[in-house]
């Protein structure tokens, strides 16, 4: 990793987005946004498809103005003219951008890398992203991991200080997705700030500092991934389906049940201890003369999160 | 770390040079620029090569008198003689097997029937006359003199070489340019080309300037096939004869910026370039020419950019016309380029 160049005086927050509004025809894409976003951080946007992550995340990248609002991205706020100088700090990752198809990884570096005034060359970019051995290979060529980290290269190719990434892992298989992580966590750790979207719980708990979950174009939670499944109440889930029908309220008042619902193919409960819950739910089923068919637990996370605030689950459509 | 700027740095290089990837590595799209144009000029040659004009089939009715009008027929030149049934002389006629029908009649008057609206039957038609009435004994009163030499580029190829360089210069300019800008669109690679400090006349003069690498290949390729297999000949100054190729290319390559300026699609694109060319294709005298239009549309023919360049062009290449003589066609050719890529900046959608 090379080091950075007459950075400019660190600008904190680097984001700051103040009742960001934005309305397509009939439908409110961004509906009042506020968020900060420190310097050297990792920060999700967290949300389903359709809840204004994307809409908000091309605002801030100047992509796409909103109709009201306020935003300032190291301090400046777009003219909604070339920005240029702006332009020269950020990295930007689209979602799905198709790059073109028959023009080989170095080429596609250089012509990139030509728009900026400093940055690495080319190569060493490939590098950085482990694209060595497809150096002269055409886009066409590449399978979805490794054109998902040309785009990132992309994105690269100026030294950012900020990184916007849309939905970067999705549709990649599991090692893609751990190879991206993975240049996601060293960009951070090298000072850099990074913004991303996803709907993958994992991802966010992995990669983010901090997360805003949005649904229906508003954010709805704000924090560390931790704070965020603490404010459940409790650190486990209790998942359980039966044959018959359940007296809901006598399962509710279990001991150390802090919230149920009911799920599309069962019960959810969210437990403070499972130890304590699950004999107690057990004795619960069999005075109701129910019969149990499954029982699954698991650490809370970001998803039961969104899920008990909204009774949705995060790849609902 | 790399400071180093430079021409291999420039964004406006790295652009076109990536533009052009998009043409030259695309089997499909080097095809139709320089072997289409070639084999249809070489179809179209042969087809009207100049061993005069194909003789015209008269069809002669059968019946009492049939082999004494074949008999005078046969005399001409010009004509071919064949026999019809009475029950196949209408279909004969309309689908035009034969250009004139002759009925031998009684007493030795024919009738002739035929298309007067279509020149070749008109020219069958004169023939048939003149044969049967020298056969009857008419005599030339007048002695006229026939000169029959074939002038230099007055042919049918030398004619159309030059339409043909026009209609490819129109297709490979609005295409060259339309459908990478609309891809680009649609793939949102154009978005991810804004989220970087590029600048957008750039982005837009290296699709202008991709275009200028491949124009000369493409030129070079249907005149040289036409100069090398039919003896075309470019008669009038070869600067004139470049200077309206290349202004043509940036007039039609605005023009096809212009068409793509607002398409998201590559369909929307596709239908909006053929409108905007066909009109060019069937109006401008490429295959043959303007002239033919009727006088209260030569006013809209004369000003289609299509037709300025085919003017200029075989005005050059046939009449030896230097750069003063092809000035008016020039003048529009530019104003056409000048308007569409000021009306395609202005409304371009950048997104």
């Amino acid at each position: 990793m090379h080091a950075r160049t007459a950075s400019p005086p660190r600008v904190d927050p680097a984001i700051e987005v103040r009742g960001l509004m934005k309305r397509y025809a009939d439908v409110v894409a961004v509906n009042g946004v506020d968020l900060e976003i420190r310097s050297g951080e990792c920060f999700g946007l967290l949300g389903p498809n359709g809840a204004g992550k994307t809409t908000t995340i091309e605002i801030l990248e100047g992509l796409t103005r909103p109709d009201a609002g306020d935003v300032r991205v190291l301090g400046e706020r777009w003219t909604g003219g070339p920005d240029r100088a702006l332009r020269e700090r950020l990295g930007i990752q689209l979602q799905e951008t198709k790059l073109q198809e028959k023009v080989s990884v170095l080429e596609t570096l250089e012509l990139f890398r030509s728009f900026y005034s400093r940055g690495p060359t080319p190569d060493e970019v490939i590098k950085r992203v482990a694209l060595e051995e497809k150096r002269n290979a055409w886009v066409v060529k590449l399978s979805g991991g490794q054109r998902q980290r040309l785009s990132l290269a992309c994105a690269l190719v100026n030294d950012p200080e900020i990184l916007f990434l849309d939905e970067p892992t999705t549709g990649l298989d599991p090692q893609s997705r751990r190879q991206l992580w993975d240049l996601i966590e060293s960009f951070r750790e090298h000072g850099g700030t990074t913004l991303l979207t996803t709907h993958y719980m994992d991802e966010a708990e992995r990669l983010c500092d901090r997360v805003a979950i949005m649904d229906h174009g508003r954010v709805i939670a704000l924090g560390t991934p931790a704070e965020l499944i603490a404010s459940l109440g409790a650190e486990n889930v209790v998942e359980f389906s039966i044959e018959g029908a359940l007296e809901f309220a006598g399962v509710e008042r279990l001991p150390s049940v802090r919230q149920a619902r009911r799920e599309a193919a069962g019960f959810a409960l969210i437990v403070g201890e499972p130890h304590v819950a699950i004999p107690e739910l057990l004795a619960e089923l069999a005075r109701q003369r129910v019969t149990l068919q499954r029982l699954t637990t698991h650490h809370a996370t970001l998803e039961d999160v969104f899920v008990s605030m909204t009774g949705r689950t995060l790849r609902d459509e | 770390m790399s400071e180093r700027r430079g021409v291999a740095l420039s964004p406006l290089w790295q652009l076109t040079r990536v533009r052009m990837f998009g043409f030259l590595r695309e089997p499909e799209a080097v095809f139709w620029v320089f072997a289409f144009p070639v084999l249809m000029a070489l179809a179209l040659g042969i087809a009207f090569r100049t061993s005069g004009p194909p003789r015209s089939r008269v069809g002669v009715l059968e019946g009492p008198g049939a082999a004494a009008v074949i008999k005078a027929l046969e005399v001409s030149p010009d004509l071919e003689c064949i026999r019809v049934a009475p029950e196949e002389a209408d279909a004969a006629l309309r689908r035009g097997r034969v250009a004139v029908l002759v009925r031998p009649g009684t007493s030795g008057r024919p009738v002739l029937t035929f298309d007067p609206s279509r020149a070749e039957t008109r020219l069958a038609q004169l023939a048939t006359v003149e044969a049967l009435e020298r056969a009857a004994g008419r005599r030339d009163v007048v002695g006229v003199t026939l000169d029959t030499r074939v002038r230099a580029g007055s042919r049918y190829i030398d004619f159309l070489i030059p339409g043909l360089i026009g209609l490819n210069l129109l297709g490979t300019g609005m295409w060259g340019i339309g459908f990478p800008i609309a891809t680009a669109r649609q793939q949102k690679l154009l978005k991810r080309m804004l989220a970087t400090p590029m600048r957008r006349s750039d982005y837009l003069l290296s699709h202008m300037l991709a275009r200028l690498v491949w124009l000369a290949m493409e030129v070079a390729a249907v005149l040289g096939f036409g100069m090398l297999v039919f003896g075309v000949q470019v008669r009038g100054s070869w600067l004139a004869f470049a200077l309206v190729c290349l202004l043509g290319a940036f007039s039609f390559s605005a023009l096809g910026l212009l068409v793509a300026s607002r398409a998201r699609t590559i369909e929307a694109v596709s239908g909006l370039m053929n409108v905007t060319m066909l009109p060019m294709w069937l109006l401008s005298g490429s295959f043959f020419s303007a002239d033919r239009f009727p006088s209260y549309m030569q006013w809209f023919v004369q000003a289609l950019p299509l037709t300025a360049v085919n003017n200029a062009l075989r005005a050059i290449t046939n009449e030896g016309a230097g750069l003063v003589a092809v000035s008016v066609p020039i003048g529009i050719v530019v104003a056409w380029g000048v308007a569409s890529f000021f009306a395609a900046l202005a409304i371009f959608r950048w997104e």
